[in-house]
């Protein structure tokens, strides 16, 4: 187990180098950097920057340098927890970002958990009851949840909340807590907003899962053993909880690796809908005014996020199925 | 039961075939002989939601090719008299008399304590609508794909009076013709977008699996790097740094050729698992010896073989294109007016405040809704015709 779990977390650096490259190209896509459309901003209003300043503020950020040169500046920094300067907020991009990535954490770890809870049940239902009225009904209502846009239902949502309630399902804290430092109360009120994004961003992953438990059970549950189980007599439960719906729980914690980047892109437009706190609506300000440096901030969290999730879906999978952990790679 | 020894002795006359057990029916020999994309229609036929999914998406393409003769006003027609107009129905019974199908025109109203015009159906006049016209209304007149003019349209407003189907926008663009033109947009950039990723899945899959090696190695980490990255956060950063001064053509390529950028690794993995499957197959050895090279073993014998499921996820992964064209528009980082896609139209829905007042500014999503929905059956339907054989 040490041997493999030392073997996983060696693989994860290349890949997380191999991001980082991709995030800090993608910072340097947009023609010029931040000064010159500062710079052109300044002489828009009228101003005039003197060149010696912006010269050396050019300087002080490394702009001067060779993009490779850049690039290690900012690697370096980013080890040191560093995540360079939003121009935007005149501030050090980890001030910025704050709560933020905690709140995303939160979100993104409350839908994984409310996935694998209903998905579970559910899954079970609709294989233990195939082609039983509740099957159907929970497949058709699982397949519209697939194809639903999840930014479109909590634009829906919103609405609904809005026409026929008269409250905003907006926000994850009540309004007073904002920019609150942690207390109970903040943690309760966040608590009580936190189901709407959770439903909103784990239907389409909560469908997928459902699909599969339900395929995977049905086939472990055709299999000779389980005959062989019933035919001695043993109680219907016990004939399912022991074996077939443990073998066919594998994907729940291998498909983690597929989920998780699936919550956190589902959270990243879902939360501009819903003006979470979170890192999605800034995300997007940080895109559209170019503020580069945030920009990529969030998105190597983002990525770290996953990579570290999927690290421990391995890791637990590998605790979990012995085959894993001394045959290599995941038996599919 | 009867005695057996009262029954008389029975003798066929027939003459005796001995392979009657053998030959086949003639359904059996129907099906026998079948080719492989016959048999796949077959069974595809018997998936009634995806056929009917499959016939909806067809029309939803066909309407492409004529959208300036489905909707009834150009697209960026502005009827400056019906701001934000509600939906208008369409009638058939007047006073209780057949009219055939009609609608009533608006009375409008100023709400000075709101500053916002209302809108109430005049059920006194109804004004029969006309088809197959030639429009002499305000917003009847396009160009054909940009190109001829034309006046002839499907459905065109009554004399003197209008319709609003699906209502009208902030600026009084009516909203159902800005839908039927958005499909334009909305359904091909799926399309172009997933030949893209296909071709680059189909290659690079292909060097994977038909090389191994390192060759393979480093494409599956490179396949697992991009796999590892939450998508719509990258695609919105790719997106927001296209130069905002390209023209809207190259915004919406270079909007395909990111869409594809991160869909290829999912179809590239299944062309190489599918590669180093057949590679050992007795058929692909039988073909090696006989004198084939990789080019023929390639196209002749592998590729026709895994190529049906190649489109079955293909089309499954259509709709997760269409949807983050969508949602990148909604966001504003996507496509921009005056390109019009459903997402574009969305973009308009994004405040909460507007949309309670004016709901019919949200039925961009329908089309989206239905169409992810169909791509999804018809991509179940075919991935399970797919593999006739089965």
């Amino acid at each position: 187990m040490l041997r493999y779990t030392v073997h996983r977390v060696l693989v994860m650096i290349p890949t997380l180098l191999a991001i980082s490259v991709m995030v800090f190209v993608i910072i340097q896509l947009p023609p010029g950097d931040y000064f010159t459309t500062y710079l052109n901003e300044l002489q828009s209003q009228g101003e005039t920057a003197s060149a010696e300043r912006i010269e050396f503020l050019r300087q002080q950020y490394g702009f001067d340098k060779s993009p490779v040169e850049q690039y290690f500046v900012w690697l370096a920094g980013l080890l040191q927890g560093d995540f360079g300067y939003s121009f935007e907020f005149n501030l050090p991009v980890s001030d910025v970002v704050g709560d933020r990535i905690l709140l995303t954490f939160i979100v993104s770890f409350a839908t994984i958990v409310f996935t694998w809870i209903v998905s579970f049940i559910i899954g079970t239902y609709s294989a233990v009851y195939q082609y039983s009225f509740g099957d159907y009904a929970l497949s058709l209502l699982g397949f519209i949840g697939l194809a639903t846009p999840n930014f479109l239902l909590a634009l829906v949502l919103l609405w609904i909340a809005n026409v026929y309630f008269g409250t905003s399902i907006g926000g994850l804290m009540d309004p007073e807590y904002l920019d609150q430092p942690w207390s109970w109360g903040k943690a309760l009120s966040v608590l009580e907003h936190l189901w709407i994004p959770v439903v909103v961003i784990g239907t389409s992953g909560t469908a997928g899962m459902i699909r599969r438990l339900r395929a995977n059970l049905l086939d472990e549950l055709h299999k000779q053993y389980v005959v062989t189980a019933r035919a001695k007599g043993l109680h219907p439960f016990k004939i399912l909880v022991k074996y077939p719906l443990r073998m066919a729980l594998n994907p729940f914690i291998a498909d983690i690796g597929n989920l998780l980047p699936q919550v956190i892109s589902g959270a990243a437009i879902v939360s501009v809908v819903l003006s979470l706190p979170t890192t999605g609506p800034m995300l997007l300000k940080a895109l559209q005014s170019q503020d580069m440096y945030l920009a990529g901030s969030f998105l190597m969290m983002l990525a770290m996020l996953t990579v570290i999730g999927t690290l421990i879906s391995d890791l637990a999978l590998a605790a979990l199925d012995p085959r894993i952990r001394l045959g290599g790679g995941v038996q599919k | 039961m009867t005695d057996r020894a009262d029954l008389p002795h029975y003798v066929n006359r027939a003459p005796f075939d001995p392979l009657a057990v053998t030959e086949l029916t003639p359904e059996q020999e129907r099906y026998y002989t079948a080719s492989q994309w016959k048999l796949m229609w077959w069974r595809f036929r018997r998936h009634r939601i995806a056929v009917v999914s499959g016939a909806f998406l067809l029309l939803m393409y066909l309407s492409i090719a004529g959208s300036e003769i489905i909707a009834p006003y150009e697209l960026h027609h502005r009827h400056t008299d019906f701001l934000y107009a509600p939906p208008q129905r369409i009638h058939l019974f007047h006073d209780g008399a057949f009219v055939g199908p009609f609608v009533y025109p608006f009375n409008k109203t100023l709400d000075m304590a709101k500053m916002r015009w209302n809108y109430t159906p005049d059920t006194s006049r109804p004004q029969p609508l006309r088809f197959f016209c030639v429009g002499d209304h305000g917003g009847a007149t396009y160009r054909f794909w940009g190109l001829v003019e034309g006046r002839f349209h499907l459905i065109c407003p009554p004399d003197g009076g209008q319709v609003f189907l699906f209502g009208t926008d902030r600026l009084g663009r009516d909203m159902f013709s800005r839908i039927v033109y958005g499909a334009r947009i909305s359904l091909t950039i799926g399309l172009i977008g997933i030949a893209l990723s296909f071709f680059m899945g189909l290659v690079i899959g292909g060097i994977a699996g038909y090389y191994g090696g390192l060759v393979d190695s480093i494409v599956q980490r490179i396949i697992e790097i991009i796999r590892s990255f939450p998508e719509l956060p990258l695609w919105m950063a790719l997106s927001a740094a296209l130069p905002v001064t390209w023209s809207p053509m190259l915004v919406y390529l270079g909007i395909t050729v990111i869409l594809a950028l991160l869909d290829w690794p999912g179809l590239a993995r299944a062309v190489r698992s599918k590669f180093l499957a057949l590679r050992e197959e007795d058929f692909c050895t039988a073909a090696q010896l006989m004198g084939a090279g990789p080019g023929r073993v390639i196209f002749r014998h592998l590729m026709p073989s895994f190529m049906s499921h190649l489109i079955a996820s293909a089309t499954l992964s259509i709709p997760s294109m269409i949807l983050a064209e969508t949602a990148l528009s909604f966001l504003g980082l996507g496509l921009r007016p005056p390109i019009t896609s459903w997402g574009v139209l969305l973009n308009e829905a994004q405040n909460i405040n507007v949309v309670a007042i004016y709901p019919w500014l949200m039925l961009p999503v329908v089309p989206v809704i239905l169409v992810v929905l169909a791509f999804q059956f018809l991509g179940d339907g075919l991935r399970d015709a797919a593999d006739p054989y089965k």
